[in-house]
């Protein structure tokens, strides 16, 4: 396989964008993109998208967005794997590149929330349609459930779920794409209202429209488009039991762990390489779990870990530098995508306020459902 | 929406039924057609016991439209003494007793009304086993 780099980053603000359609999201961020490598053609398309069919009626995003991106003509793909189809939409494209199939080939992530739908129902899709949604479980209350057995089992506690929401609001304050550039105390997190005991409002990420892409090329064609490359150093993939009831240890995010070991051992580093990482906190408890899959804290102590600001700007692990899908938003398409664009920007040094010093290696993590698809890329300034 | 979801013959959700792999022994509910743990034995029907633990749990007090009127509702994954998980409501309790390590009882409940043509759904809730009571 060859090295592949990314030499091209592009993403719309995340927010509540009401003047703005699946289409427009997906240009805008594709576009930039393009610009910023200097390209003036793509050989494929990969479009993540979880549910423009259900949330706009709008399917066949391949050709659609091919097209609206004057770009007529080229392979394009939707790729779907719920929340972590922007993860999944650059591991295809990744391995088209590294398979020495393709050079230039677009990345992105597209979804449009705000548009009408039932959020909470699309959602939910995501999960067991019939041992599990049927019952009339939701996904807040998935991870409800998950953050219950994790305090049964390792005495994590209410004030640990808080400390991730402040420091995700902390960190998106910084970042001029967050939906919410606002910091919140771990009082006011406690106190909003409540979604699915014991997780409430400000422990959920929001629903969000956006878009992100990143441009791919061969590394050793990636000083024609960009000064400063970043190799993808690997990929890593895994599923696990669609529905919750069916996991050994609900508390346990089985097939992230097994993605992370993926990607580790493609790369041939381990989580005390990586010097900065974006993770799937669509709630406070996902980013204690995922913390503990990739094995950045021992099992039970992620809770800790992060009121003792391991996981701070600044800190000995630095995660979700960008505010997280917590405060920078939630378009589910687009966040495995987004996490990427945040990694690039780390490593090329343009992260600004919420730069990580001397950050050499980054690692973003993606999933789906209630943790059922797990995606992890390692990615390295050269 | 009539589909396969809302069949109003499907074993699992009448009967309380799930499947035992004649291979490892691996009991899952619903059945399936495959054995999740060896792949190599058949999926036979078991009749499940109406008795089970509470695994871990939740309260939804953001519910979807078909739940808007329940909530907030407790649910549940219940583990049986034959190992087979559910994801059920629960019912006729109050939420502080629905904890990792409780003891629950399945019975046959109306689940929801199923979309504008008003299908009737039937399936398990689990109800809190209280002490002294069978």
């Amino acid at each position: 396989m060859r090295d592949v780099a990314i030499v091209g980053v592009g993403m719309t603000p995340f927010g509540e964008l009401w003047e703005s359609s699946l289409r427009d999201l997906f240009v805008d961020a594709a576009s930039l993109a393009l610009r910023d490598a200097g390209a003036d053609h793509l050989d494929a398309i990969y479009v993540g998208n979880m549910a423009g069919g259900q949330l706009v009626g709008q399917e066949h995003l391949g050709p659609l967005m091919a097209d609206q991106l004057g770009m007529r003509g080229v392979p394009s793909t939707r790729v779907e794997s719920a929340c972590a189809s922007g993860g999944a939409a650059l591991r295809a494209a990744f391995f088209e590149v590294a398979s020495g199939a393709s050079d230039l080939v677009l990345a992105s992530g597209v979804e449009k929330m705000n548009d009408g739908a039932d959020v909470t129902g699309v959602l939910a899709t995501a999960a067991d349609q019939e041992a599990e949604v049927y019952h009339g479980i939701t996904f807040p209350g998935l991870y409800a459930m998950i953050a219950r057995a994790h305090m049964a089992a390792h005495g994590t506690t209410l004030e640990d779920l808080a400390a991730v929401s402040v420091k995700n609001h902390r960190h998106g304050a910084l970042n001029p794409k967050a939906q919410f550039k606002q910091e919140v105390t771990a009082e006011q997190v406690m106190a909003s209202s409540m979604v699915a005991d014991p997780l409430r409002l400000l422990h959920c990420s929001p629903v969000s429209d956006g878009a992100a892409a990143v441009l791919l090329c061969p590394l050793d064609r990636a000083a024609e488009f960009c000064d400063k490359p970043v190799k993808i150093r690997a990929s890593g993939m895994a599923t696990s039991a669609m529905a919750l009831a069916d996991r050994h240890d609900p508390a346990f995010l089985d097939a992230v762990h097994l993605a992370g070991n993926r990607a580790f051992d493609m790369g041939k580093v381990g989580p005390r390489d990586i010097d900065v990482a974006e993770v799937h906190d669509c709630f406070a408890i996902a980013e204690l779990c995922v913390l503990e899959a990739l094995c950045f804290t021992e099992r039970g102590l992620a809770g800790e870990a992060t009121r003792a600001g391991e996981t701070t700007l600044g800190g000995r692990i630095p995660i979700n530098t960008s505010g997280g899908l917590k405060s920078k938003g939630h378009p589910v398409g687009a966040t495995g995508v987004a996490q990427v664009i945040e990694i690039v920007e780390q490593l090329r040094g343009e992260a600004g306020a919420r730069q990580v010093k001397d950050a050499v290696v980054g690692l973003t993590q993606n999933m789906g459902g209630s943790g059922a698809s797990a995606v992890v890329h390692i990615f390295e300034r050269v | 929406m009539p589909s396969p979801r809302y069949w109003r013959e499907i074993p699992a959700r009448y009967r309380l039924e799930g499947g035992r792999c004649s291979g490892c022994g691996k009991v899952v509910y619903p059945i399936r057609r495959v054995c999740p743990s060896c792949r190599k034995g058949d999926m036979e029907p078991v009749a499940l016991s109406r008795r089970g633990r509470v695994v871990t749990s939740t309260v939804i007090h953001v519910a979807p439209p078909a739940f808007h009127m329940a909530a907030p509702y407790s649910m549940a994954v219940v583990e049986t003494p034959e190992g087979a998980r559910l994801m059920v409501q629960v019912a006729d309790c109050e939420s502080d007793e629905v904890v990792p390590g409780a003891e629950v009882s399945l019975e046959f409940r109306r689940i929801q009304r199923e979309g504008k043509s008003g299908i009737l759904c039937y399936g398990h809730k689990a109800v809190p086993v209280r002490s002294g009571s069978a």
